[in-house]
């Protein structure tokens, strides 16, 4: 299994980089993920969506979709794409430290 | 009379569901009870042929309560909401139905309403749906008026029905211009919110590889954002652009909605949240989800709702006997994909497999991932056995809840 190091420790990540192991990660390591996904400072909003992505994936076992975020994180899905310009489900996942979030079929 | 029944939707699910419960219990055992708002009963795959004039909207609806076992009571009405602490549903006009096990099979609605401008400016004249009776019919006319320019087949976003089914589209509009003789003056695109023509490697690499031998355009990662009918563009909420001259949208999908009117009932997007092998609500145990109104990561194809079928009624019977439920529902989905030219493939897949190539059900069979001749047939022969088969709650020999795992190769994309 490939690791990355984030705030000086190593964690567990798959292939595409995403954690795999939600618990090993901390507030500092989101600052480095989110500059490696070009986004330079993370604001309120962005940590309103880190936030609720994690507090999903503990109730639910899995991210939310781009839709179910814009229906209840309190943040419309043209704001997710102007804070997570690259996709906001995925990359939010990424920097709140969750697996890749499942999609529908 | 035993224990009430209730079913709320008399469509592929619900329908099976009923005729299925008679079958394997005394019909005097339990009585059931489906309400649904209208009289027709929809052949959904269907849909995908009319805009090709290959299947006439007439032919395609019959009536609910003819399809189910007599000793079902139906009721035609519009579902209000469901109290759960009180466990009755209230119906239009005060009707109130009270039940011991509710079995939620409303399907999923369409939602376009939910998508700027996409029910706006040329909405029915260059913007059109197929996943409804009228927008198929409507986008059957606008084809045969079609004479060269850029067609866009864009799926909104997940989840929708049969998601193989705008792949099929683009299979068929290649194969319709064809035979109108004007496919050199017309581009298609399809236009997908996924990475790639589908959500699994291998299916994806196959029927990615048969839009390209047909000269179909694919853009992925678009999520629908807005669609400028006037303009004749789609923007997706990362502000890229595909332009069009027809764009046949499947539009956003959620449960039906008395859903979100029933406080405990369903999610965020009106579908009802159960255990992905039992099909049971995780908070209510007397509440079952079925078809495409279950929050299941599986397709929401009528397959699904037959293989579901089959663990749910025995977890009913289960359930009433005080017995642990069967959780054996492994989220097996088969499709056959026409592909034009009378040619079909057929995939077959479940949560943890993808669609592989091979053969189903066995070693011997149907090609998987594979276009024959064979799969068109099963295609066209598949509408026989829904009305007099499947929706009887007659099992098809061979074809069971469990995906079989005999005849496919395990490969890699």
């Amino acid at each position: 299994m490939p690791t990355a190091t984030y705030a000086d420790t190593a964690v567990p990540v798959d292939d595409e980089g995403f954690f795999t192991d939600p618990a090993r990660w901390t507030e500092p390591m989101a600052e480095q993920i989110a500059r490696e996904q070009g986004i330079g400072e993370l604001t309120d909003r962005h940590w309103t969506v880190i936030r609720f992505m994690r507090e999903q994936y503990a109730a639910k076992g899995t991210g939310p979709t781009v839709r179910v975020l814009g229906k209840t994180s309190g943040v419309s899905v043209k704001e997710l794409y102007q804070l997570f310009p690259k996709g906001p489900a995925k990359t939010a996942a990424k920097i709140a430290g969750i697996p890749k979030p499942r999609g529908c079929i | 009379m035993g224990k009430h029944i209730v079913i709320l939707g008399g469509g592929t699910a619900g329908t099976m569901t009923a005729n299925r419960l008679c079958r394997l219990y005394d019909r005097c055992e339990y009585r059931i009870t489906v309400v649904d708002q209208d009289d027709d009963h929809l052949y959904q795959p269907g849909l995908l042929f009319v805009p090709f004039g290959l299947a006439q909207p007439r032919h395609l609806v019959r009536s609910r309560p003819r399809q189910l076992d007599a000793a079902v009571d139906y009721k035609q009405a519009r579902i209000e909401r469901v109290d759960l602490d009180a466990r009755t549903v209230h119906l239009a006009e005060g009707i109130r139905v009270s039940y011991d096990i509710l079995v939620v099979a409303t399907g999923a609605t369409l939602v376009p309403e939910e998508t700027e401008g996409l029910t706006g400016p040329g909405w029915g004249e260059k913007v059109f749906t197929f996943y409804d009776l009228p927008g198929a019919t409507g986008l059957h006319d606008a084809l045969e008026r079609f004479d060269g320019g850029r067609v866009v087949i864009d799926v909104a976003d997940l989840p929708v029905k049969c998601p193989v089914a705008p792949l099929e589209f683009a299979f068929l509009a290649d194969w319709y211009f064809q035979r109108r003789g004007i496919r050199d003056r017309v581009e298609l695109a399809y236009v997908t919110p996924l990475d790639a023509a589908f959500t699994k490697p291998v299916a994806a690499k196959a029927l990615g590889g048969l839009l390209k031998e047909k000269g179909v355009e694919l853009v992925t990662e678009f999520t629908l954002g807005e669609v400028d009918g006037a303009g004749g563009r789609l923007v997706s909420y990362d502000e890229r652009e595909v332009p069009f001259d027809l764009a046949v949208v499947v539009p956003l999908h959620a449960g039906a909605a008395y859903v979100g009117r029933s406080e405990g009932l369903g999610d965020e997007l009106g579908f009802i949240p159960v255990d992905p092998h039992s099909l049971q609500h995780p908070d209510r145990p007397e509440v079952f989800a079925i078809g495409d109104a279950a929050g299941l990561s599986a397709s929401k194809a009528g397959s699904v709702a037959h293989f579901e079928g089959e663990v749910l009624v025995r977890n009913i019977g289960r359930f009433l006997a005080g017995q642990p439920l069967d959780a054996s529902f492994d989220g097996h989905t088969n499709c056959f994909v026409e592909t034009g030219f009378h040619k079909a493939l057929l995939i077959d897949f479940n949560y943890d497999t993808e669609p592989l190539p091979g053969h189903f059900p066995g070693p011997v069979g149907l090609p998987l991932l594979k276009e024959s001749h064979a799969s068109h047939l099963g295609k066209l022969a598949f509408e026989w056995l829904y009305w007099h088969s499947l929706l009887p709650g007659r099992e098809v020999p061979g074809i069971g809840s469990a995906m079989p795992e005999r005849g496919k190769h395990h490969v890699s994309a």
